[in-house]
């Protein structure tokens, strides 16, 4: 039996963070994510390590980038604005197939929007974090012990593949306190002969460059960019499937809406109504087979979601509109209640 | 004696190293074009070349040796 | 006896540059500096987004190439990484005194121990000519056709000048290489900047007047004129900043 120690999330990603060799992290102040910076602060002094607060989102990307050249492991974490700043920066990691480990702690916008939790950025996180044609790895975990496993898992998948992994939390995740084993926790290491460390006189130089201005070199850059892509879809999706066994219901929902929608699922079975729940743990690589699947047993999907319905569109492409699927959701930084999902599930049973 | 060599081919005839030598040796070639479509620079006297270097530092391409 | 050579460093190509650009003799300097110190197997040099874009492919170093104006930044997260690597920027005027002028500042701010090898040329060059930063009062781009108007959009930014009033930065210089003289000048700055970093005493930022003769619309002996006799008024050269002298008169007083 590993020991367990009471970690609120942020603090379970900083720590995973550095038990998966994580020496480099830059930050910028944001709500509702300061507590990883403040233990990075703390920590890497200590072991070695550089934390550094940059003058901004757009400076802390860039010096990811130039860690990331240089072969090592490095993080960033931020919330919804910081990351809109961040995305300049993703899109260049994306074109010189950089790995690093982006948090977002998500909260409601646009804009400035609120400080409360929020799972509006979804779009953002799957389709467009940044310009051009790329994917980062999304990892939404849900409890805090997920937060740590989540984190190194990022770390090791954006080392294998040479992607950008982010963890897609939001402000309730953060900060909510929870027992957790990181005893168990073993990275991968992987080596990086591609990286900027100085050519000794003894090879030719390597470059580090998203520049590629002859169009037919560009095209088949993302080409090959895809193939890889392909093989992440194919080999590490993640999800959880509850109660779907025999279930004419499909809840589907991701971090805190898929805690809330357990409660829901429980009580919609006391009551007899044949419920379920997919919960995608990759938003990218999108759980899509489970949702097919599902779709020739299920007759109909209820999408919860802290946003005004963004993974609904993924659902809907992944069952191929075979069943309907409805919005059950909250915005700005309010979550969907049990009652509310429940009320949602009953409307649904009873063909309303 | 100072031997200067320049790789015609990699010149771009800006005429930086005509206006710069001390003792006007250099000129544009007027009959020759390399490669890229440019007429590179040419030394009139080599035997007057006193090896200052100055027209290699002013050199934007690198492309003037100077042995001395 | 061969008095002067392409350095080692500098890769044995054509570089893109317009006949007569500055950015070639800079480029060489940076390469002399490099096999000067023998420091090019553990140099790490980033490019900007600019003219100078591909400068990645002409230095035999390892290369970066950073978005537009974040190159202090990546070269920040480098020298984290490998505090023994020697880390370089190259960045123009846009670059870095337009878009990259936060991360400049706090990169000086933070005496990071990196070389800012700074082309200043008063104008964007790879966009075609556009009024930067760094445009002179009154001086004609393609942005600012009647002629740069401070009262519409401001003055130049005199970036050394800026810098040295942070307490962080080591060592900052503006130097020109538009004459000869310039050049030899130039060459002892840019040395300096980078024997600094090895050394382990921070940022040291190198300030280049230089020409571009093709959005000037001008040959490019007559560029260097135009440099010398408008750019180096408003933009003087000398040592903005040098602790190491600032020690020394410490010491006499």
């Amino acid at each position: 039996m590993s020991d367990k120690v009471l970690m609120k999330g942020n603090e379970a990603i900083a720590e995973a963070a550095i038990m998966a060799g994580c020496r480099h992290y830059f930050g910028y102040p944001i709500t509702p994510q300061t507590e990883i910076a403040a233990y990075m602060a703390k920590k890497m002094p200590k072991i070695g390590g550089c934390f550094l607060q940059a003058e901004s989102e757009i400076a802390a990307i860039n010096m990811v980038y130039g860690v990331s050249a240089a072969g090592k492991r490095v993080m960033t974490s931020s919330s919804s604005p910081g990351i809109s700043l961040k995305s300049e920066g993703i899109s260049y990691l994306a074109g010189a197939d950089l790995p690093a480990l982006i948090v977002n702690v998500q909260r409601g916008g646009p804009g400035l929007g609120g400080i409360q939790p929020s799972q509006s950025d979804y779009f953002q996180a799957t389709r467009s974090c940044g310009h051009g044609d790329f994917h980062l790895i999304v990892l939404a975990p849900s409890s805090v012990q997920e937060m740590a496993e989540l984190t190194v898992k990022g770390f090791d998948l954006a080392d294998k593949y040479r992607m950008t992994s982010m963890i897609l939390a939001d402000g309730t995740m953060g900060q909510m306190m929870e027992p957790v084993c990181l005893s168990d926790i073993k990275p991968t290491t992987v080596e990086k002969p591609w990286a900027v460390t100085g050519t000794k006189l003894e090879r030719k130089h390597n470059i580090v460059n998203s520049l590629s201005l002859v169009p037919e070199e560009l095209e088949q850059l993302n080409f090959d960019r895809f193939d890889r892509y392909r093989i992440v879809e194919e080999n590490e999706v993640m999800y959880e499937e509850f109660m779907m066994e025999d279930a004419e219901i499909c809840i589907a929902a991701f971090g805190i809406a898929a805690r809330v929608s357990k409660n829901a699922v429980i009580a919609a079975r006391e009551m007899g109504i044949k419920v379920g729940m997919i919960r995608p743990i990759t938003l990218w690589p999108f759980p899509k087979k489970a949702f097919r699947k599902a779709a020739d047993q299920v007759k109909a999907f209820i999408s919860v979601e802290l946003s005004m319905g963004q993974m609904i569109d993924d659902i809907r492409l992944a069952e191929e509109c075979i069943r309907p699927v409805y919005l059950c959701n909250r915005a700005g930084g309010m979550i969907p209640s049990p009652e509310q999902v429940l009320e949602s599930i009953q409307n649904i049973a009873g063909g309303n | 004696m100072a031997k200067l060599t320049i790789d015609a081919e990699k010149c771009k005839g800006c005429g930086l190293c005509v206006a710069t030598c001390p003792k006007k040796l250099l000129q544009i070639a007027k009959d020759k074009i390399n490669s890229k479509g440019h007429c590179p620079a040419e030394i009139t006297d080599p035997d007057a070349c006193v090896g200052c270097a100055n027209c290699a530092l002013i050199c934007p391409d690198c492309v003037i040796t100077v042995e001395r | 006896m061969v008095v002067f050579k392409r350095p080692h460093a500098l890769a044995d190509m054509t570089m893109h540059y317009c006949p007569g650009c500055t950015h070639g003799i800079v480029h060489r300097l940076v390469a002399e500096a490099m096999d000067e110190l023998g420091i090019e197997g553990k140099t790490v040099g980033v490019a900007p987004v600019g003219c100078s874009v591909m400068a990645y492919n002409y230095f035999n170093c390892d290369m970066v190439e950073a978005a537009h104006g974040r190159a202090p930044a990546v070269a920040t997260g480098l020298k984290r990484a490998n505090p023994d690597s020697i880390v370089f920027t190259y960045q123009g005027d846009g670059d870095l005194a337009s878009i990259g002028m936060a991360e400049t500042v706090h990169a000086a701010a933070r005496n990071e121990n990196i070389t800012v090898i700074f082309i200043n040329n008063a104008i964007y060059g790879m966009t075609g000519g556009q009024m930067a930063p760094t445009s002179l009062p009154g001086q004609i781009t393609q942005t600012s056709p009647y002629g740069r108007d401070t009262a519409h959009c401001g003055f130049p930014v005199k970036v050394s000048e800026m810098l040295s009033q942070l307490e962080g930065p080591q060592y900052i210089e503006r130097v020109a290489v538009t004459s000869v003289a310039g050049i030899r000048k130039a060459k002892k700055a840019i040395l300096k900047a980078f024997r600094n970093q090895v050394e382990g005493k921070g940022f040291s930022l190198v300030e280049v007047i230089s020409t571009c003769p093709t959005n000037w619309g001008m040959t490019p002996e007559k560029a260097m004129q135009w440099a010398n006799e408008n750019m180096l008024p408003y933009y003087p050269l000398g040592v903005y900043r040098d602790r190491d002298a600032e020690s020394k008169e410490d010491a006499q007083a």
